[in-house]
């Protein structure tokens, strides 16, 4: 259980981490949902750091699938039309809401973004709500 | 003239290899986290059942280290690799952002994945990260498809 927690804080210190790289470099915000929807639409030269982000995202996955395979357990038996709704709701909620659990969540509410926080509140709620009626 | 297209092709590059690096350590704090294991997502998201309040300690020390750092980084005249700051600076409160959340967090609840942990998923080479980030995909196509007619976000 506590354990849990720790590996949780040591989590969320690596993406503070993470996140405060990308400011610090590239002067940018990391909000997941709008970096993949910006490579949806090909602008050029707003493409190639998008795309790279991606597979860096997908080859950290890699990483974990080698040297901790357990982070991927799902042990929840989640139909298949269920999952269809969840990304639907997902892709057109984040950019119909400007942001994400990363966008929102931790670089809005780090620069204490009033959209931000509200945001992020209705998300959790909202997930709340969702979670408890089914 | 020449010099000018030349550093910025070389700050593009230098962009993009931030850029990968930055999405490789947020995918292991990812998987260190649990946010990669949507059972953990829906206990954190379960209140009024068996809570899990663990991932709360995500969002904490995240942002513990991004509001010292942001602070710190904003200091600076402008970023290492790009002239300027591009930061959101909207301050509105639209009912987009409000009905917008609302989906998201209906569909964060339903499949235990937002949009990091899903990509990040993928290399599990298993089937449902893969079925929900295809959805993902296209829902924000279908939003790109109604906004043209209702605007939500103008």
């Amino acid at each position: 259980m506590y354990q849990d927690w720790i590996n949780a804080g040591i989590g969320g210190i690596i993406i503070g981490i993470a996140v405060s790289l990308m400011l610090f470099m590239n002067g940018r915000v990391t909000g997941i949902s709008g970096i993949i929807n910006g490579a949806l639409s090909p602008v050029k030269d707003d493409m190639l750091w998008r795309v790279l982000f991606i597979v860096g995202l997908f080859t950290g996955g890699i990483t974990l699938k080698i040297i901790k395979p357990e982070v991927f357990l799902n042990e929840l038996p989640t139909e298949t039309l269920t999952t269809v709704v969840a990304g639907l709701l997902v892709g057109f909620g984040t950019i119909m809401g400007s942001g994400c659990t990363s966008g929102h969540g931790v670089c809005g509410i780090s620069r204490l973004s009033m959209r931000s926080i509200l945001a992020t509140i209705t998300f959790i709620i909202a997930g709340m709500v969702v979670v408890y009626a089914f | 003239m020449l010099s000018k297209n030349l550093t910025a092709k070389n700050s593009t590059t230098k962009n993009a290899v931030v850029s990968f690096v930055v999405g490789f350590i947020f995918a292991i704090g990812l998987g260190v986290s649990g946010m990669t294991q949507p059972a953990k997502v829906i206990g954190f998201l379960d209140l009024f059942g068996n809570w899990d309040p663990s991932l709360i300690f995500v969002m904490a020390g995240a942002i513990a280290v991004h509001f010292i750092l942001f602070k710190l980084a904003t200091k600076r005249e402008s970023p290492m690799f790009s002239t300027q700051w591009d930061i959101p600076n909207k301050k509105e409160i639209t009912p987009a952002l409000i009905v917008g959340s609302m989906m998201f967090g209906a569909g964060w609840g339903l499949g235990g994945f937002c949009p990091g942990p899903a990509i990040t998923s993928l290399a599990s080479f298993e089937s449902r990260p893969f079925i929900f980030v295809l959805s993902m995909i296209a829902g924000m196509f279908l939003f790109r498809f109604v906004d043209k007619f209702l605007k939500l976000r103008k």
